[in-house]
């Protein structure tokens, strides 16, 4: 099912959580609202859902308007960061309620119901578990019994609010590689809110960054990652350093000196790169700076460089350097971004 | 209501190995107190109605009016909670579900009977539901006051915090996203209180329903003004045993508190029982 929002504004108490927000989710895509918290990303789940209603602006499904159908129909399958189970049922019961409270002339009979719980039981590896309670069940094996609920009624479209937000590190890893098996089998429709880059970056197919209450940037992972369209998502995504600069006459200037790249277009901005991005060079024409810092990253090292700020507080900027470079704490360094982005003021 | 069904110890052990000292004060302080102030009484009462023997006590037992007033005070008891678990559970959810000016006065109001003394309670209940009174007046010629109805009414009022007060707590802590999601499933709002927010009520509305239950039986002071006292009809059995202490026979009183005491006692262990049995089918919420 395609979704299209058009132009949404969501205000609580006159504070806008969304503010003219837009977005085309194809059928069969695996979507992701990234942001920090406060970015409005469940605030948009939610109003796709229909469990809150837009203050202005459309919502359509496929090309029907859905700005003003309840919830119910909706028809959406919606995960919740806790699970939300219903925990005086058990397993089966959990999965079959959505089939059990639809009205008669559309529900199936009970040995159908039956049936799809253990379908769906299967498809979810939990098999042999219906007549468990919430209570008895591990983390990892609740989330996938409440997505199991979700997906009985056939959603037109599965959302997932911070789907693995409760979970340990390792079990999230597993339940992550999962679901993008499991939405390569079932093609549903599919948006999770996330506030973990990695999630957002390893699983889906677009990601949609936010912050306050507005879409930065949509793209794949490449995209967000190597093309940043605004400060915000370069420095969210990703590691990144930033310095003021000034350009003039093609020249890059930092603190009025030359720092040796070429840049087009004259006047302030400020310079992003990322640490892997940069060559250490050996030219009077550079960034310098004193190490104060080295950590071991896997198969390279982050150095962390001091560049002085006469009179502030030094400007702090990380550099990914060879295993091998000679680089000792406290000394001075030079380097130069080989990759970066200016940002105009 | 004790509850240990995680472990099962094979054997019972007096003392168990915990990081919490004073078990041994605290056991011997509660023992101390729960006797002096409930098992030496109640021992006492059987003491004094075993006094009767068999065939006295099944006198008392089979007479008509303490029958009479045993199915009263049971009977009015039952109805009055029936009414406030339903009565008490809307009250709690207005409360924890809406915002609106004077809640706060409400959430205080709710207390009232807790405090009020009841003769207050019955004399105030009274005179507004007689034939005559305000209330009463609008149902002639059907008589609330004077009647069994009166006493049920007494003890709807008597028991009513009970039921708020044991739901009240379990209803703020209710997940509003357990019936989102109920919503988001296809599920009408009927459905959701029937079968997702009811169902994980039912403990503290049982636990409401028993505590409403045993003050109603137990109630005097409101009942005695309201109810008309016309022995058979609307004789409640506290008041019998006052009767039968005034008449100086004692044996008679104690043995109509030992058959309430019985009866209560059995009532409110097969509501424990059943709150038991709700948590292990639940799986120990």
């Amino acid at each position: 099912m395609e979704v299209t929002i058009n132009n949404i504004r969501k205000e609580f108490d006159r504070f806008p959580a969304l503010n003219d927000v837009s977005l085309n989710i194809a059928s069969g895509e695996l979507i992701a609202l990234l942001g920090p918290s406060g970015s409005g990303k469940t605030t948009l789940l939610r109003l796709i859902a229909g469990l809150d209603f837009p203050t202005s602006g459309k919502i359509f499904f496929g090309d029907q308007d859905a700005s003003h159908h309840s919830v119910q129909e909706r028809n959406v399958g919606f995960v919740f960061q806790h699970y939300a189970l219903f925990r005086h049922m058990t397993v089966a019961e959990n999965i079959g309620f959505g089939l059990k409270v639809r009205p008669a002339a559309s529900r199936p009979p009970k040995t159908e119901i039956r049936r799809r719980v253990s379908e769906l039981l299967d498809m979810v590896q939990l098999g042999g578990l219906e007549k468990r309670y919430p209570n008895q069940l591990s983390g990892g094996q609740r989330q996938r019994v409440a997505l199991a609920r979700a997906m009985a009624i056939e959603p037109r479209i599965l959302l997932l609010d911070e789907p693995f937000g409760a979970l340990d590190a390792k079990v999230r890893k597993e339940l992550r590689r999962w679901l993008r098996e499991f939405h390569d089998r079932t093609g549903h429709t599919t948006v999770f809110v996330t506030h973990d880059q990695e999630e957002a970056l390893e699983l889906a197919d677009r990601v949609v960054v936010m912050s306050q209450g507005k879409i930065e940037q949509v793209g794949s992972a490449d995209d967000v990652y190597d093309r940043p369209g605004s400060p915000f998502v370069f420095s969210f995504i990703g590691e990144s350093s930033q310095l003021p600069v000034e350009v003039r006459e093609g020249t890059m200037l930092f603190q009025g000196q030359p720092i040796g790249i070429a840049e087009a277009g004259d006047g302030a901005g400020e310079l992003f790169f990322r640490p892997e991005d940069v060559a250490l060079v050996d030219a009077p024409d550079a960034l310098f700076g004193k190490v104060t810092a080295c950590r071991r990253l896997a198969g390279t090292r982050i150095a962390e460089i001091d560049i002085a700020n006469e009179g502030h507080a030094p400007y702090h900027v990380e550099v990914e350097v060879p295993l091998h470079a000679p680089i000792e704490l406290g000394s001075e360094t030079r380097f130069r971004p080989t990759r970066w982005k200016v940002f105009r003021k | 209501m004790i509850h240990n069904a995680t472990a099962s110890p094979a054997k019972w052990r007096l003392k168990q190995p915990s990081i919490i000292p004073g078990f041994g004060l605290t056991l011997g302080f509660s023992l101390a107190y729960l006797s002096l102030i409930i098992l030496i009484p109640v021992a006492g009462l059987l003491w004094r109605t075993a006094g009767l023997g068999w065939s006295g006590f099944f006198a008392v037992l089979t007479d008509r009016r303490t029958l009479d007033a045993l199915y009263i005070s049971f009977g009015t008891a039952f109805l009055a909670a029936l009414v406030n678990v339903v009565f008490g559970t809307v009250v709690a959810w207005v409360l924890t579900r809406y915002n609106f000016p004077g809640r706060r006065l409400i959430d205080a109001i709710v207390d009232l009977p807790f405090a009020l003394p009841t003769a207050v309670a019955g004399i105030a209940l009274a005179a507004l539901y007689a034939p005559n009174g305000w209330v009463g007046s609008l149902f002639m010629p059907f008589r609330i006051a004077f009647t069994p109805l009166g006493i049920v009414v007494a003890l709807v009022f008597i028991g009513l915090p009970f039921v708020v007060r044991t739901v009240q707590p379990v209803m703020e802590e209710l997940d509003r996203e357990v019936e989102e999601a109920a919503a988001t499933l296809g599920a009408n709002r009927f459905q959701t209180i029937s079968q997702v927010i009811l169902p994980g009520l039912t403990p503290a509305i049982l636990t409401g329903f028993a505590l409403a239950f045993a003050r109603g039986v137990g109630e005097y002071g409101s009942v005695i003004f309201i109810a008309g006292n016309i022995p058979y009809v609307s004789e409640i059995a506290p008041l019998l045993i006052v009767i039968r202490l005034e008449e100086f026979n004692y044996a008679g009183a104690t043995a109509i508190a030992t058959i309430m005491l019985i009866i209560s006692f059995v009532m409110l262990f097969i509501i424990n029982l059943i709150q038991a049995w709700n948590r292990r089918r639940y799986g120990n919420v």
